[in-house]
């Protein structure tokens, strides 16, 4: 994985994402901001979240098993996969038993963690995003760099060109409604041609075996009513105990995501319904890293996420690099804090580095998940892993002299004497990062402490 | 009262004047102001950055030197929020925080004649929380003028070795802090920590730019 420095440094030439992506962002924060302080019992609402998270993970061996014996009772098929293979095993099996050469999918971001279209063509499947933003996305060869506004990159005009080139030649108009005009005219196709759809969840309730997609355009549900059908991939994370749960997460989730009381569409099936909707359900559990990530007693919190993309639209860091600077369909301060864990800390080292600890995600993560903290955890483990050596002499150099006075004082009286007393414009070695753009204030000739000692 | 100074690493070589204005303020206000002289740093940096060993170790020389103390105070939020969160201190208390909260007093008798934009900085307002402490001093220094910063609780882009790390994420983040205190046709940038007054200060040098960054002691130290 090239490491978010490097990456990050591409995108932040690209002026015109920077514009895109402050404006967007921009809009969510706002509208959030406004529909969560309506609440006066929000903080209470995120602990409940936390809690129930939190009684999810500590017990997820038996809501898993009460998950799977609901979904069974309710007539669906339960399977387990410990990997992104698996996972996609099931689904390319299923469609070809079904002599499906097309699915449709829900937007689902656990489909794009374990590749599943990439998977899918290679078994000579296709599958069809249905979702507005991961549909320009699909049909641009491009990938999502938020994760709820997957397409967050892309402005208007320059959707009007995708569609000209590929779903809806000689388009002229970039009008919203006439960009979704062209999407419906080639989705309804697809929607009542496919024999197998394809869905994530946001929840599933381990009492009831029902599982619910959380969403804004009515897409998801032609996937998962029209097909006769349906696949569900979830993270085994993704439980709640009880159906009154959804009271807490549902004020949370369209709250934090969209900056909405309620979302437009929020479906909800258990099992199947004779002659009504897809005769037959597959359910997915998948691991794919994340039992990895429940035995560490810090990460583990990053389990908790509900996928609002709260932390995102405020972090300082997300909104000047965009989304595809983090190397993985989770970006910003969760992918930091979620990528590792998945996929090992070994495979992204950068990233729990790719934050100034400003804590804003902290402050308005839905069921609390203290980011800032779980950065700082990954970072030891990153250094553990491996750090540069230079960094880490330097390092243990500092540790060394500030457990010293003496030393401490005669380093100061060193850099005051090198620093000259002017602003210094140019550092050697890794620190010229700082004066590439900045100036440095210089040592003072009189450190505090010598000033002290003679007044 | 007796209050130990913990002028902090930074504020010890870098920011020595912010330091000086502390004690300026304490004793004017008829405090008496000591300076454990085997103070060095307080570990934020190592834990920080990964080495958390490190940091558990100054961490422990930190305490023995100032847990004695029923109160101690550092012109720096951030270092205050870590040896609160790490090493549960809560005799460490920020300068605004001290003057406000624990003494009282929002007036310390400074006159600062310019415009001035002051830059909540993000330990300062999510660690440490001092709330609205330092916006109630300023308001009481004759001849200063508040003026609003757009987006002012975003992050200027320090972040300890971020600001090296992340060089140009880093250096986006201030190019838009230092615009937009430039907008707000302030003189004079401030806030409770050095650490982001040298970023700060340093990007709106590098600009050329006319506005100052000077720690809020200094301001209300003077006279």
């Amino acid at each position: 994985m090239t490491s978010f420095p490097e990456a990050a440094r591409v995108e932040l030439a690209n002026h015109q994402l920077r514009t895109n992506l402050r404006h967007a962002t921009r809009t969510i924060r706002t509208k959030r901001a406004r529909v969560v302080s309506e609440l006066p019992d929000w903080e209470e609402l995120r602990e409940a979240g936390r809690r129930i998270k939190q009684d999810v993970l500590a017990n997820l061996d038996r809501y898993l098993v009460e998950f799977e014996e609901a979904v069974q009772a309710a007539g669906g098929r339960v399977h387990w996969a410990r990997d992104a293979d698996e996972a996609n095993q099931v689904v390319a099996t299923v469609a070809r038993a079904h002599g499906a050469d097309e699915v449709v999918k829900v937007k689902s971001l656990t489909t794009d963690e374990i590749r599943l279209n990439e998977a899918l063509g290679e078994a000579g499947i296709h599958a069809i995003e249905t979702d507005f933003a991961e549909l320009i996305l699909q049909l641009d060869d491009d990938w999502s760099s938020h994760i709820l506004v997957p397409a967050i990159h892309r402005n208007r005009s320059e959707i009007r060109e995708i569609f000209a080139r590929t779903i809806a030649p000689g388009i002229e108009s970039d009008d919203p409604a006439d960009l979704a005009e062209a999407a419906r005219l080639y989705l309804r196709e697809r929607f009542l041609a496919a024999k197998v759809g394809v869905s994530g969840a946001n929840f599933g309730i381990a009492e009831t075996g029902t599982l619910v997609v959380v969403e804004s355009e009515g897409n998801g549900r032609m996937c998962t009513t029209l097909p006769p059908v349906l696949v569900s991939i979830l993270g085994i994370e993704k439980l709640l105990p009880r159906f009154a749960d959804l009271e807490v997460f549902l004020q949370l989730l369209p709250r934090s995501a969209t900056g909405e009381r309620m979302n437009p569409y929020t479906s909800l099936w258990t099992g199947m319904t004779p002659r009504d909707g897809p005769q037959e359900l597959h359910v997915v559990l998948l691991d794919n890293g994340r039992t990895n990530a429940l035995a560490d007693e810090v990460g583990r919190d990053a389990l908790h996420c509900i996928r609002c993309s709260a932390c995102l639209n405020v972090c300082p860091v997300y909104t000047r690099t965009g989304g595809h600077a983090y190397g993985s369909v989770y970006p910003g301060p969760i992918g930091a804090i979620l990528t590792p864990q998945l996929e090992g800390i070994e495979n992204a080292p950068s990233l729990p580095f790719a934050s100034s600890l400003c804590g804003a995600c902290y402050e308005v993560c839905p069921v609390k998940i203290d980011i800032p903290r779980i950065l700082l955890h990954l970072r030891e483990q990153a250094v553990a892993a491996k750090s540069a050596r230079g960094e880490r002499t330097a390092m243990k150099l500092a540790a060394w002299t500030f457990r010293g006075a003496g030393r401490f004082s005669l380093a100061e009286r060193v850099a005051g004497a090198l620093g000259g007393g002017r602003p210094i414009h140019r550092l050697p070695g890794p620190l010229s990062g700082w004066t590439d753009s900045r100036d440095l204030k210089a040592p003072a000739r009189q450190s505090f402490r010598s000033w002290w000692r003679k007044r | 009262m007796q209050i130990a100074l913990f002028v902090t690493c930074v504020g010890d070589t870098l920011f020595p004047e912010a330091g000086r204005a502390t004690v300026d303020v304490l004793e004017g206000l008829g405090h008496e102001v000591v300076f454990p002289e085997k103070q060095t740093c307080c570990g934020q940096m190592h834990l920080n950055s990964g080495y958390r060993r490190d940091a558990e170790r100054l961490g422990r020389r930190f305490r023995s030197l100032f847990e004695g103390y029923e109160t101690v105070v550092a012109p720096s939020s951030s270092c205050v929020g870590h040896v609160r969160e790490f090493l549960g201190m809560t005799n460490v208390l920020e300068l605004s925080e001290l003057l406000v909260a624990r003494l009282g007093v929002d007036d310390v008798g400074a006159t600062f004649t310019a415009r001035v934009a002051y830059h909540p900085t993000c330990h300062s307002l999510r660690v440490t929380r001092v709330g609205d402490a330092p916006r109630r001093l300023l308001g009481n220094v004759r001849g200063l003028e508040l003026v609003e910063v757009a987006d002012a609780e975003e992050c200027c882009g320090f972040g300890g070795t971020f600001a090296v790390k992340n060089a140009e994420t880093s250096s986006a983040m201030l190019a838009d802090k230092c615009a937009a205190v430039e907008a707000s046709g302030a003189e004079v940038c401030t806030a409770v920590d050095g650490s982001c007054l040298l970023q700060i200060g340093g990007g709106l040098s590098r600009r050329g730019s006319q506005v100052r960054a000077l720690h809020l002691a200094e301001i209300l130290a003077s006279r």
